[in-house]
């Protein structure tokens, strides 16, 4: 019994013992879930506060902008409508293996700017560009050129244009001077060539690109694959036109551009163009003693371009591959040093092929390879330099170029000229920079 | 009976026709369009997330995308200036010209981080507006689809309430998201990380990272080894919890860096598609956290 008792209280006491281990227990399960719920309550709010903080910054920081900007529109209303401005630096340091002095192409007598690169360091164009919205209709860009001519400084107005931006239906208007949308090239800034000269058929046909005053109209298709056409009526003053014919609408063009991807990685372009132009007394070859045509000169030319880089994510490495040919049928007559006026009817046909190859950031290699023919204009014209050249007249480049960032670049190029009366290696350097805004490229 | 079916398979595409049609230049504001519009938009992206957005070409088929476009969208601030700019001057669309309703910054809508009033290059690719890659802080997605969504509505007024109910549902579950997300990503907070680019300032901000150094020297210039190496030494005994890169930028500065200090190099979806988690909005800020967490836990 006494030991049934002695069990009972060590029973008891072991069940209250344990009890209270029980109660212990639950207790601070207890504690802890509330602590726990505390805890993440009160982080919970925490972060909740951190929030309306934040959201208070964000509040302050923008009615601090627009204080700002408030002032700022009080303080500088003249200036804030100023438009962007942009320079662009080039110069050339050319070496020949002959004399660059007595260059030409048999059969195709340079006309206005066309011609080999300075020999020696020089100054290329500096472009000051201008542009801004006119008002919600017009935009309008300035391109000055200040150039060096025969030691002088001159001051060009390389494109001054006005282009309407609210034409409905896909249609863009542009007036004024501008660089004709004909062909691939003719469009693209100095600033923006893979080589630092143009290919010889632009500088035959087109004295390196033509730019005319006049008016272009384009018209952009709503379809998904890109198709653009065009025309231009322009002045006609300007190589392969001259003497504004037609009371000043001496030619025209028309173009058509149709492109769209290739997958992810690569793009397409191509086009054909046409120009019409009359030419009154248009001078070329020698500048003192020059050649003078008057009649007809109708250019056609095809082009195609194709650019590739991996996922189409054109920084680190890509490849543009480019062709363009062009063909001119000029219809008239000739007269010049020792050439009463003659009656001249040619066809002749140029182009280039070029791929330039990005490797890696920075750094880009190209080739090009230029050719002309030319049919034969007749034997009065034998011993002239519009007398058809005897082989086609060629060049090969090389160029390797490299750019720290998108405002500068410097190029090396090579050229062997297989065009000119002896064959030639020439070596150059380029440099192309750029101060201040600047316009987004084209493809 | 069969004219009637080729005439339906004729019109099947009249008939499917969007009544918005949106270009937004980075994968994020397509999908947001996608988010507010459903059946009612047709959304195109004119970048994926392999391609870094500054450095586009202006390609043609952009071009015949902005002609069809009634609104563009793009995170703005200069991110686009190298080729968004040719594509509105070719593409023709009076409707999506900047200062039109239809054409949106979606950095216009934020407060926009680390603007300058230096704007010297020789302080690199500099974006003196502030820092353009806002996409990155999912609270600023918010207030982009707040003003999209306006616009659609004023821009589709026939639609108008749908867009606004869409808009409405869809910011209930974003800002559920940011709920979600937020609390996943509170270890986070404090990690210092040495990114590529300064692409990460609003994701930074947002989850309370700390930059502690970027790979490019100057913004826009790519690493050099000089400064990599200087990287190295100065993060050679810690210093930082996590190396940050874009899918598109190059992966050998990165690599480079994390055998030489031990610190993980993540990469880190900027944009939708960046990665394979990556698949919408959504997954978008889960994978960030995700990668996050993987590389610093």
């Amino acid at each position: 019994m006494r030991i049934d008792f002695l069990k009972g209280a060590i029973l008891a006491f072991l069940i209250g013992s344990s009890g209270v281990v029980f109660a212990q227990e639950s207790e601070i399960d207890l504690l802890r879930t509330e602590l726990d719920s505390l805890r993440s309550d009160y982080e919970l709010r925490i972060a909740d506060l951190e929030r309306r903080l934040a959201l208070a910054e964000q509040n302050a920081a923008v009615a601090g902008n627009v204080a700002q900007q408030a002032t700022a529109q009080i303080g500088t209303d003249s200036a804030s409508f100023n438009p962007a401005i942009g320079v662009v630096f080039t110069g050339t340091a050319w070496n020949y293996s002959g004399n660059p002095e007595d260059y030409f192409v048999q059969g195709f007598p340079y006309g206005g700017e066309a011609g080999p690169i300075s020999e020696g360091m020089a100054l290329g164009e500096t472009e000051l560009i201008f542009n801004a919205n006119v008002d919600d209709k017009f935009t309008a860009w300035l391109t000055a050129a200040l150039a060096i001519e025969d030691g002088e400084a001159v001051v060009e107005v390389e494109e001054a244009w006005v282009e309407a931006t609210a034409l409905p239906a896909g249609f863009g208007m542009k007036f004024g001077r501008f660089f004709s949308d004909i062909g691939y090239l003719n469009s693209k800034h100095l600033h923006a060539w893979d080589f630092a000269d143009q290919p010889l058929p632009y500088q035959a046909f087109l004295a390196g690109q033509l730019v005319e005053d006049g008016v272009q109209v384009r018209w952009l298709a709503p379809t998904d694959v890109f198709l653009e056409l065009g025309t231009e009526a322009l002045r006609g003053e300007q190589y392969p036109s001259a003497g504004a014919a037609n009371s000043g609408f001496g030619s025209y063009s028309l173009f058509a551009n149709i492109g769209g991807d290739l997958g992810a990685n690569s793009s397409w372009l191509a086009g054909v163009s046409y120009l019409d132009s009359t030419a009154i007394d248009r001078p070329s070859g020698d500048e003192d003693d020059p050649f003078l045509f008057t009649g007809d000169s109708r250019l056609t030319m095809a082009q195609a371009v194709w650019k590739w880089s991996p996922d189409g994510n054109w920084r680190d490495r890509n490849f543009i591959l480019q062709a363009e040919y062009l063909q001119r049928r000029e219809d008239g007559e000739y007269s010049g040093p020792d050439l009463a006026p003659t009656p001249y009817k040619v066809d002749q046909s140029g182009w280039y092929v070029q791929g330039i190859y990005q490797p890696r950031q920075r750094w880009r290699v190209g080739a090009r390879v230029d050719n002309l023919s030319s049919d034969d204009p007749g034997a009065v014209f034998d011993g002239t330099s519009l007398a058809a050249p005897v082989s086609d007249p060629r060049r090969y480049s090389l160029m390797a170029d490299w750019a720290n960032s998108e405002f500068s670049r410097l190029r090396l190029q090579f050229t062997r000229d297989e065009a000119g009366p002896d064959d030639d290696n020439q070596w150059g350097l380029q440099y192309i920079h750029s101060i201040g805004a600047h316009g987004a490229h084209s493809f | 009976m069969r004219a009637t079916i080729t005439m339906f398979l004729l019109l099947t595409p009249l008939l499917g026709h969007a009544e918005l049609r949106i270009f937004g230049c980075e994968p994020g504001w397509a999908a947001l369009a996608e988010e507010i519009g459903g059946d009612l938009v047709e959304a195109y992206s004119a970048t994926t997330a392999l391609q870094d957005p500054h450095y586009i070409q202006a390609r043609p088929s952009l071009i015949a995308k902005v002609r069809k476009a009634d609104i563009v969208i793009c995170n703005g601030a200069q991110l686009e200036i190298g080729w968004l700019p040719a594509l509105l001057q070719k593409a023709n669309n009076r409707d999506v010209r900047p200062g039109s309703r239809g054409y949106m910054e979606a950095s216009g809508f934020v407060v926009r981080l680390d603007a300058t009033a230096s704007a010297d290059r020789a302080g690199g690719d500099i974006h003196p507006l502030g820092n353009p890659h806002v996409q990155t802080n999912p609270h600023n997605v918010a207030a982009v689809a707040k003003v999209l969504a306006e616009r659609m509505a004023e821009l589709d007024a026939e639609n108008a309430s749908t867009y606004k109910s869409r808009n409405a549902d869809f910011l209930r579950r974003w800002q559920d998201a940011i709920v979600k997300w937020e609390t996943r990503a509170a270890p986070l907070r404090g990690k210092r990380v040495i990114t590529h680019h300064k692409s990460w300032v609003y994701l930074e901000r947002w989850l309370g990272l700390e930059e502690v150094g970027n790979m490019e020297a100057l913004p826009g210039l790519p690493p050099t080894a000089t400064h990599l190496s200087q990287l190295t030494r100065e993060f050679a005994d810690g210093g930082a919890d996590v190396i940050i890169r874009a899918p598109y930028q190059d992966d050998k500065p990165a690599n480079w860096l994390a055998e030489r200090t031990g610190i993980t190099a993540v990469v880190l979806p900027l944009s939708i598609g960046g990665t394979e988690g990556a698949t919408d909005l959504f997954s978008l800020y889960d994978d960030i956290i995700d990668r996050l967490l993987g590389a610093t836990m």
